[in-house]
């Protein structure tokens, strides 16, 4: 019972766990580009949580920063695959990763 | 707050992030998917704040739900045209991504669990981080947030021009 109810770090690393290999799947198995950033974002967070988790336990302030930028690089990440994902759909009428297969029209 | 409150509270934001992020990855709807992502945000905001990064519970909140997720949503809108919605179960790879899934869940929980005895160091992140946060942002980490301003603004100039209108060919480029 003890373990339940003491939120300790182990808690946290299950949930960036779970997240992870969520996200993971997405990519993996999704054909549709906007769910697969989508699962890029969810391995994003996944990870932020694991740097907050070890910051807050460890007494740190490496991972609350390095969390910060992840967040800077998300967004910039996001903005560029949305223009190339909205490209693709221009290019082939489709976002259907399994069948964008040539780099010209 | 006794213990017991934060267990229910902090179990609460777990499910609700754990069944949203699930919701995100299965549903056959891309909307759905789109709109479901909103609560994961916020469930792992909220987490955010069970680690004492109240700092960056608000900016995941600000950068993630006000930009992340509409550019997101304009994406799904942008591009699910009426007649890409009989392509509904569109999964690739399905037994394999089942299993890689599986055995990466197992490899990282034991690894969590049995490799590493996490020790809690002996100060702990506790009460606001605000503070800390500009301290460290103007002495330590100075040149990385230099250099994420150039970043953004690149990617800003990338993004525009990938999906920029092509005036001169008087068509979409």
């Amino acid at each position: 019972m003890e373990m339940f109810t003491a939120i300790g770090l182990n808690h946290f690393l299950t949930i960036s766990t779970m997240l992870f290999a969520l996200g993971m799947f997405a990519v993996m198995t999704r054909k549709n580009a906007i769910v697969i950033l989508m699962g890029v974002e969810l391995i994003l967070n996944a990870a932020n949580i694991n740097f907050l988790a070890f910051s807050k336990y460890n007494g740190g302030m490496e991972g609350v920063m390095i969390s910060l930028f992840v967040i800077v690089l998300a967004a910039a990440e996001a903005a560029v695959a949305l223009a190339i994902v909205i490209n693709i759909f221009k290019t082939f009428k489709t976002v259907d990763v399994s069948s964008v297969d040539t780099m010209k029209e | 707050m006794n213990e017991l409150t934060i267990a229910i509270i902090f179990y609460i934001f777990a499910a609700v992030t754990v069944v949203s992020a699930a919701v995100v990855v299965f549903s056959k709807n891309v909307i759905y998917s789109a709109f479901s992502l909103l609560f994961t945000f916020f469930g792992v905001a909220a987490l955010y704040v069970f680690l004492s990064a109240d700092f960056i519970a608000v900016t995941q909140i600000v950068v993630y739900v006000g930009g992340i997720l509409v550019l997101l949503l304009f994406g799904v809108m942008f591009t699910n045209t009426i007649m890409s919605t009989d392509l509904k179960a569109d999964v690739l790879h399905f037994i394999p991504g089942v299993v890689l899934t599986v055995l990466l869940i197992v490899g990282m929980l034991y690894a969590f669990y049995t490799t590493g005895d996490w020790m809690p160091g002996h100060i702990q992140l506790s009460g606001s981080v605000v503070e800390r946060i500009g301290i460290e942002t103007m002495s330590r980490y100075m040149l990385p947030f230099e250099m994420a301003s150039i970043l953004l603004l690149v990617a800003l100039i990338g993004a525009a021009y990938l999906a920029r209108y092509d005036k001169a060919n008087k068509k979409e480029h």
